[in-house]
């Protein structure tokens, strides 16, 4: 129940704020990866939006990543998602458009993992060149397991991967709730709900059994 | 429809409402069926939650998988449009700056107000709630009785329609026979939680909700609810056959597009609108509650949001339902030669005595709920069929706790509908250490979704003097009106509640083999949930014995107005360990019989 904002952050200094932490930002995309920088001037969709309308990433605010960054977000997500024999790899869920969107989003709620995102990739493909002279979407799967290894574990991390650390953490969680809130998504963690029933019948008698209470 | 635009009001009604929501919608349904002639004002917009509501809708179909946002403050598709904590343009100020101290504000604006998008839990207060004074010597006692108050229980759950059953509690009251519908089954979390709470006597029952588990009785509640009134009784029936039950899918804060929910737009307002004795007008911020020279309330001045002009409205008597903290606001900019210091105000109590649940959550991981064989568990959706009704009131009695009053616990369990999160936050089960991804993430998610099981406790707060709110001496919303400016500290009372809560619901999740990553806090003020943010606030216009005081009587009428009354939470000498939407709407449907006597008797 509680939002992302303090009582008296009124809307117009959320917006001035989010405004100043977009600009900032696009300074430091200049400076660390060498793309174009993209200040968020978008507008969100208001406070009183078509509720009924399926909507695509892109459709409100524009997309933002470059080429570059988008490459290395499908590889990222694959790697971090790949497809077994019950479910799709992320990207071909379109977790990679999803998480363009989230990066992009005007508000000041993502600004954080704009930052986290964007400095994150240009790590990754830096360090693809360092180890494999190669950009990381490029990398034969064992080496971007390696990378990803060296930093998914905050305890065993060098102390200079420490951001790299937390831009993983972050990227997963963004990842996986891209791709889990999708209706594969969610077929895949065993949710069957969101269909009209004429009765609540509660647990099955499998699932009684299961928690001991058949 | 009758839905006018300002210019189209008729010279004078019998009743003014200010609000459209639980209250307001209960007041204008129990006027136009008595046939009453009423005139209803609502901030927002209009608002259908049959063609609007975002049924079956995933997040993936959301901007940013529907997760909240400064413009939709709750999530996506939450029944709030235009609502939320800030409004641009509609600030409320707060007078202290310690983080502690801060009061949060949900407004909604909208036809229907928070009716649309509350939990629907529907708690009746019980004998002590309204006593309290009488019991452990805090705060006050209300005017009233549980007596009082018991068959407009029954009526307004007979009205909406209340899932539920009888189990007999201290001071958790039984409805009449044949009063609510059947409740539904338990979720896995619910039963295990029902289970081993036995162990250590913590009661797990069914909860109370305004949710039609099965289609209303057309047959035969309108008659008990209307005897002798024919009319009455028709348009009942035909607003109750237009419900269907509930699917068991869609959040009910979606709302409710079969009306299978309780929401004041498709339950309370269709069958006043019918009744041909309700006129609408939306966009209408009420801005001062008109006085004559006798000191009565002949009308309303509003500003119309689209045009930005004033205009008045008269009739014979005003009610409040504006939510508690509108209609003290409404209340103190009411100035006048009569009432300097706003309308109904003689006791100075006006805006004081505001309280708020007493909130904490804790949660937990059961692995007994890992692996669950595939079955759905949306049920009724967006809330518990489950619940923990305050149980030690013996302990209490005898003094072994350290706090007064108490707290009811609501689950938020299972294999619910996947939003951002359904699949992360599993690290520290696995024991793998790290940030799983790969072939072990979709391992995790699918082992560990749905066997986390969360608590929220929500309790009675006892009234204080450093909780109120007043008029900003500068700050005027975009519409001149004085805005809002509250006090607020938590006393020790609250705070050893809370400290207490999550002790036991830690016993709880240990009871049920569950695990923790985050220990019990034993510093209550470290964990309660800020005031305001349960959007449980109700007091402020409180009702009392005496007008030196109280601001209103035990009919919720104002002591100093005898022609205006005060519908919503404001009324509340205090939260009880019940959420307070069932209370404020029977309560109203009370004033609203009071105020058709008064009319009647020509003493208005």
């Amino acid at each position: 129940m509680s939002a992302p904002d303090t009582p008296r952050l009124d809307r117009r200094t959320a917006i001035k704020w989010m405004m100043t932490a977009a600009a900032s930002m696009a300074v430091l995309d200049h400076a660390s990866s060498g793309a174009t920088p993209t200040a968020i001037a978008a507008k969100g969709y208001g406070m009183d939006p078509d509720l009924l309308k399926n909507y695509q990433p892109g459709d409100v605010w524009p997309l933002t990543f470059t080429p570059k960054q988008r490459r290395a977000t499908t590889a990222l997500c694959d790697v971090i998602i790949p497809a077994d024999e019950k479910s799709p790899k992320a990207s071909d869920l379109g977790v990679p458009d999803f998480i363009d969107e989230w990066i992009s989003s005007p508000y000041p709620g993502q600004a954080a993992d704009r930052k986290t995102v964007t400095d994150g990739l240009a790590w990754l493909d830096a360090e693809a060149q360092k180890r494999f002279q190669g950009d990381f979407a490029d990398l034969r799967p064992e080496q971007q397991t390696a990378i990803c290894d060296t930093i998914c574990n905050s305890a065993k991390a060098k102390p200079e991967h420490k951001s790299a650390v937390s831009f993983f953490k972050r990227f997963r969680d963004l990842t996986a709730g891209g791709y889990y809130t999708t209706p594969v998504g969610m077929r895949d963690l065993g949710y069957v709900g969101n269909v009209a029933m004429t009765s609540f019948e509660g647990p099955t008698p499998e699932a009684l059994r299961h928690i001991g209470l058949a | 429809m009758p839905h006018l635009t300002p210019e189209q009001a008729k010279s004078s009604y019998d009743v003014i409402i200010v609000g459209s929501g639980a209250s307001g919608g209960q007041t204008a349904y129990t006027l136009t069926m008595e046939g009453a002639k009423v005139l209803m004002l609502e901030a927002g917009r209009n608002y259908d939650p049959v063609t609007e509501t975002a049924m079956f809708q995933v997040g993936s179909q959301a901007p940013l998988r529907g997760v909240a946002t400064p413009d939709k403050q709750r999530e996506f598709y939450d029944a709030s449009p235009n609502s939320g904590w800030t409004i641009p343009g509609e600030p409320y100020t707060n007078a202290e700056k310690e983080p502690s101290r801060q009061f949060r504000w949900w407004r909604s604006r909208q036809l229907g107000g928070r009716s649309n998008h509350w939990g629907r839990i529907a708690l009746r207060n019980g004998p002590y709630d309204f006593k309290p004074y009488s019991r452990d010597g805090l705060g006050f006692d209300w005017p009233i009785s549980y007596d009082d108050v018991a068959p407009y229980y029954d009526k307004v759950e007979m009205l909406i329609g209340v899932f539920g059953t009888n189990e007999g509690m201290e001071n958790s009251p039984d409805s009449s026979p044949g009063v609510l519908l059947p409740a539904p089954k338990f979720r896995a979390g619910e039963l295990l939680a029902q289970h081993h709470g036995k162990k250590i006597g913590i009661p797990v029952i069914p909860c109370h909700r305004a949710v039609l588990s099965v289609r209303q009785d057309a047959d035969r509640i309108p008659a008990r609810l209307h005897p002798g009134n024919a009319k009455a009784q028709r348009l009942l029936a035909e607003s109750m056959r237009q419900r269907a039950a509930c699917f068991w899918a869609t959040d009910c804060h979606r709302g409710c597009s079969i009306r299978a929910n309780y929401q004041s737009p498709t339950v309370h307002l269709p069958p006043a609108l019918a009744s041909g004795n309700l006129d609408i007008i939306t966009h209408a911020m009420a801005r001062e509650v008109i006085v004559n020279d006798r000191g009565k309330a002949t009308g309303v001045i509003f500003i119309d949001k689209r045009t930005r002009t004033e205009h008045r409205v008269s009739a014979r008597a005003v009610v409040l339902a504006a939510s508690s903290q509108e209609t003290v606001r409404l209340l103190l900019n009411s100035k006048s030669n009569a009432f300097p210091h706003g309308l109904a105000n003689s006791s100075g109590k006006v805006g004081k005595y505001l309280t708020d649940s007493v909130a904490s959550s804790f949660s937990g991981q059961i692995p007994a709920l890992e692996n669950l064989p595939v079955h759905n568990e949306d049920g009724a959706v967006g809330g518990p069929h489950a619940y923990i009704p305050w149980w030690l009131y013996e302990q209490q009695k005898v003094g072994q706790l350290d706090f007064p009053r108490g707290y009811h616990v609501e689950f938020s369990s299972g294999r619910k509908m996947p939003g951002m999160t359904a699949a992360t936050g599993f690290d520290w089960l696995s024991g793998r250490g790290g940030t799983a991804y790969g072939k072990a993430l979709k391992e995790d998610a699918r082992r560990y979704y749905g066997s986390t099981q969360g608590f929220t406790a929500q309790g009675g707060m006892v009234p204080n003097d450093d909780c109120f709110s007043e008029l900003d001496p500068t700050v005027k919303d975009q519409w001149g009106i004085p805005v809002l400016r509250y006090h607020w500290k938590w006393s020790e009372h609250e705070l050893r509640q809370v400290a207490h809560q999550q002790k036991i619901l830690a016993a709880l999740i240990e009871a049920m083999g569950g695990r923790y990553n985050r220990k019990p806090e034993t510093d209550g003020a470290k964990v309660i949930r800020a005031g305001g943010e349960i959007i449980h606030e109700v007091g402020g216009a409180i009702m009392g014995a005496d007008p030196r005081t109280s601001v209103t009587d035990r009919w919720s009428r104002t002591w100093d107005v005898k022609n205006l009354y005060v519908a919503d939470g404001a009324v509340f000498a205090n939260t009880a360990s019940k959420n307070p939407t069932l209370t404020i709407m029977a309560l109203a449907w009370r004033a609203a019989e009071h105020l058709l006597d008064e009319m009647k008797k020509g003493n208005i």
